[in-house]
C-alpha cells in the first residue's frame, strides 16, 4: 500500500504451507526462527537439516532446505557422517528431548567431545510429544505425564536432565545456550542463539547447540497461555537460561 | 607396487586395501575381535591417503548411522564389524535399507549367540540374508572363500551398493581375517558413479529431502513395491557360485566361506578315493543362486549341506531344490572348525550309506 513500508512477512525459506503442529505448540515458531536465520546467513545454498524422530520429523514439509530424516536418536551420528564428507556445508540436527537426552544421549555426548562441526538443535517440551505425552528425561520432578501419572519421582525415575551444563564440561563444545519461545522477548533471544550456533560452526569453533524451553500445550493439558506461564514459573527455574558455554577463540 | 603383482596381506589388509582402491571415502567402526586389524589398517591408510575419513565412533550403533550420513551425501562408504557389533548395528541397516543408501557392512563373523567366542563360525546367515533389522527389506551378501575372492568381492561390493542403492554385506569368520594369502590388488578407482539422488545442500535449486516416515500406507505400499522389483532385479542377475567336480557328481556337498575351503580339500580326498563328490559353492548368500543349484539336481539325487552352523543356509539349499533330491546337514556350531581329513570321514560315510541304499 502507499506509504506503507512492509516490516514483516513471511521468511523466505518457510514453506508458505499450513503446518501440521497442534495451536501453540513451539515447534512452529522455532521453524520460523531457523528460515530467518538462514535467509540472513545466507546458507540456503549449503545447509542440511537432520530431522528427528518426533512431532518436528515433517520438518522437510516447511523448512526450505535439504533433509536426510535420521532414526530416533541418531541425528548426531548422522550428521558426523554427513559433515565429514561435505565440510563446507552448514550441517544441522532438530531434536527433541527423548530424542537427543534419552535414546541418543551416546551418539550427542561423542558428536560433541569429538567437536564436530555441527548444530544441534534441541526442543525441550518435557515429554515425548509425538507418542502421546509420555515422561521425557527433561520432565520436572512432580510434572504429570501419561507414565508418570503421579508425578514424575526423582527417587525412581531420576531428577531432569540438564544437557546444556552436562555438555559444557566437554571441551569439544564451543557454544551452548538455553532460550525460550514463550514470550516475544525471548523469541528474539532464540533466534539471536540460533545465529551464534550457525556462526560458530561457520567459523569451524566445535560443536554447537541451543536448548530450546518449547510449549507442548495438547500433552501438558494446559492452554496455549498456560502453557507459556508453565514455561516461566515451571521450567525455567530448573532450566535457568541464557548462554551456557562460548568458548573464547583467538581474535584473528 | 607394479600393476598385477602378486602381495602377500593379511586377510583383513586385503578387505582394507581393496575398500580404498574401490574409492572407500570413509571408514566408521567400533573395536570388536576378530576384526580389529581392519580399523586399524583402515586409520593407518585413510591418513595416508587425500581426502579420506576415518572415525573410531562410540558404538556399532553409531557407526552405522555415520554411514547413513554418509552414504546420504553420496560418498563411498563403509564399516566392519562382528557379530555381536553387527547386531547392533542392524536398526541402521534396516533404515539404509529403506532409504535405499549404498553401503559396505563387513561382517567378520564369530561364535555365538550371546558373546559366543572369537573363534570363526557361519551363525549370522540368518541375520545377513534375512534381514536382522526390521521390515520387508534384503542386502546384497557375498562370501568370499579365498583372500583373492575377497579382495575382488570387496571391490565389486561398492558398485552393487552404488548400482543398486542397497546396503551389502561381505561376511567372513577370523580365519579369513587372520589368514595370509597371495592377492593381486586392483586398481585405485577414479571413475565414481555420479549420484544425482544425493543430499549435499539444495544450492540454488528446490530442497530435497530423503525419508524412510510413509505415512500413507499406499505411499509406504508403493515403496515397498519399488523395492520389491529391485530386489527381483538382482536376483535375476547377480547370483554368484562355484561348481567343483559337480559333472558327474552322485553327491554334492553344499558350503560356502571358510566351510567350503574345507568342503574342497575332504571333496578332493573322496575323487582320490574313487568317490564321485563335488561341491556347490553359493558366492552370493543373498540372491542364492537357487536356479543354478536346482539345474544341479537334475542329475545329482543328493546333497549335504555343511555349515558352521545348525542349519541356517540349509533352509536356502531346501528352498531351491523344492523336493527334487535329497538334502541332509552336516552342522557344526559355536566356533568349532573342521579338519578336512574329519569332515572327508563324514562325507565318505554319507556316500557310502547313500550307494548302499542304491
Amino acid at each position: 500500500m502507499k506509504g506503507m513500508k512492509k516490516v514483516v512477512g513471511r521468511p523466505k525459506y518457510l514453506k508458505d504451507v499450513p503446518n501440521h503442529y497442534c495451536p501453540g505448540c513451539g515447534h512452529s515458531i522455532i521453524h520460523r526462527l531457523l528460515a530467518e536465520v538462514i535467509e540472513e546467513l545466507d546458507i540456503r545454498d549449503r545447509a542440511i537439516c537432520i530431522p528427528p524422530c518426533g512431532c518436528a520429523v515433517l520438518a522437510y514439509l516447511y523448512i526450505d532446505v535439504d533433509m536426510v530424516e535420521a532414526a530416533h536418536g541418531r541425528g548426531t551420528a548422522v550428521a558426523t557422517g554427513m559433515k565429514r564428507c561435505l565440510p563446507d556445508r552448514v550441517v544441522f540436527t532438530y531434536q527433541g528431548d527423548g530424542d537427543l537426552a534419552a535414546i541418543g544421549t551416546a551418539e550427542l555426548i561423542h558428536a560433541a567431545n569429538r567437536g564436530e562441526s555441527i548444530t544441534t538443535i534441541f526442543v525441550n517440551n518435557g515429554v515425548y510429544g509425538m507418542t502421546g505425552g509420555q515422561m521425557a528425561p527433561t520432565t520436572m520432578v512432580g510434572q504429570k505425564t501419561t507414565t508418570t501419572p503421579q508425578g514424575r519421582n526423582s527417587v525412581t525415575d531420576g531428577p531432569p536432565l540438564k544437557m546444556c551444563e552436562f555438555l559444557s564440561t566437554l571441551d569439544g563444545t564451543a557454544f551452548l545456550a538455553r532460550t525460550s519461545v514463550h514470550s516475544p522477548k525471548n523469541i528474539q533471544k532464540t533466534k539471536k542463539a540460533i545465529r551464534q550456533a550457525f556462526q560458530t560452526q561457520l567459523n569451524d569453533e566445535g560443536f554447537s547447540m541451543v536448548e530450546i524451553l518449547s510449549q507442548c500445550p495438547s500433552n501438558w493439558k494446559l492452554s496455549a497461555v498456560d502453557s507459556c506461564r508453565w514455561i516461566e514459573e515451571g521450567m525455567i527455574p530448573q532450566f535457568p537460561l541464557g548462554i551456557v558455554k562460548q568458548r573464547e577463540t583467538e581474535p584473528s | 607396487m607394479k600393476k598385477n603383482e602378486k602381495v602377500m596381506l593379511r586377510g583383513s589388509e586385503a578387505i582394507g586395501e581393496a575398500a580404498l582402491r574401490a574409492g572407500c571415502r570413509c571408514y566408521f567402526g567400533y573395536p570388536i575381535t576378530p576384526q580389529n586389524e581392519l580399523p586399524e589398517y583402515m586409520s593407518r591408510r585413510m591418513a595416508e591417503l587425500p581426502g579420506r575419513t576415518f572415525v573410531q565412533s562410540e558404538s556399532e550403533l553409531a557407526a552405522i548411522n555415520m554411514v547413513y550420513g554418509a552414504s546420504a551425501s553420496g560418498t563411498r562408504v563403509m564399516t566392519s564389524s562382528s557379530s555381536p557389533g553387527v547386531s547392533l548395528m542392524q536398526e541402521g541397516i534396516s533404515y539404509l535399507a529403506a532409504c535405499e543408501f549404498p553401503s559396505v557392512i563387513v561382517n567378520i563373523i564369530r561364535g555365538g549367540p550371546g558373546l559366543g567366542n572369537i573363534a570363526p563360525a557361519q551363525s549370522d546367515y540368518f541375520q545377513a540374508t534375512r534381514g536382522g533389522g526390521h521390515g520387508d527389506y534384503r542386502c546384497i551378501v557375498l562370501a568370499p572363500a579365498y583372500l583373492q575372492e575377497a579382495v575382488d568381492l570387496t571391490y565389486r561390493a561398492f558398485d552393487l551398493a552404488d548400482e543398486y542403492r542397497i546396503p551389502v554385506i561381505v561376511i567372513g569368520d577370523g580365519m579369513m581375517g587372520q589368514m595370509m594369502e597371495p592377492v593381486v590388488l586392483p586398481e585405485y578407482r577414479e571413475d565414481l558413479p555420479k549420484k544425482d539422488w544425493a543430499i549435499t545442500g539444495a544450492g540454488k535449486g528446490p530442497s530435497r529431502f530423503i525419508r524412510s516416515l510413509l505415512l500413507d500406507v499406499h505411499v509406504e505400499e508403493a515403496h515397498n513395491w519399488k523395492l520389491y522389483r529391485k530386489y527381483q532385479r538382482i536376483e535375476r542377475r547377480e547370483p554368484q557360485w562355484e561348481s567343483y567336480a559337480t559333472e558327474d557328481a552322485d553327491m554334492v556337498v553344499v558350503a560356502y566361506g571358510t566351510a567350503a575351503r574345507i568342503a574342497k580339500g575332504a571333496v578332493r580326498r573322496l575323487r582320490d578315493k574313487g568317490m564321485k563328490v563335488g561341491l556347490f559353492r553359493p558366492i552370493t548368500l543373498w540372491p542364492f543362486p537357487s536356479k543354478a543349484l536346482a539345474r544341479l539336481a537334475e542329475s545329482v539325487g543328493k546333497f549335504l549341506v555343511f555349515e558352521m552352523s545348525m542349519g541356517q543356509m540349509v533352509e536356502d539349499v531346501k528352498l531351491a531344490l523344492n523336493g527334487k533330491a535329497e538334502v541332509d546337514l552336516y552342522g557344526r556350531p559355536g566356533g568349532v572348525v573342521v579338519t578336512p581329513v574329519e569332515l572327508s570321514r563324514i562325507l565318505s560315510r554319507r556316500y557310502n550309506a547313500m550307494q548302499h541304499e542304491a
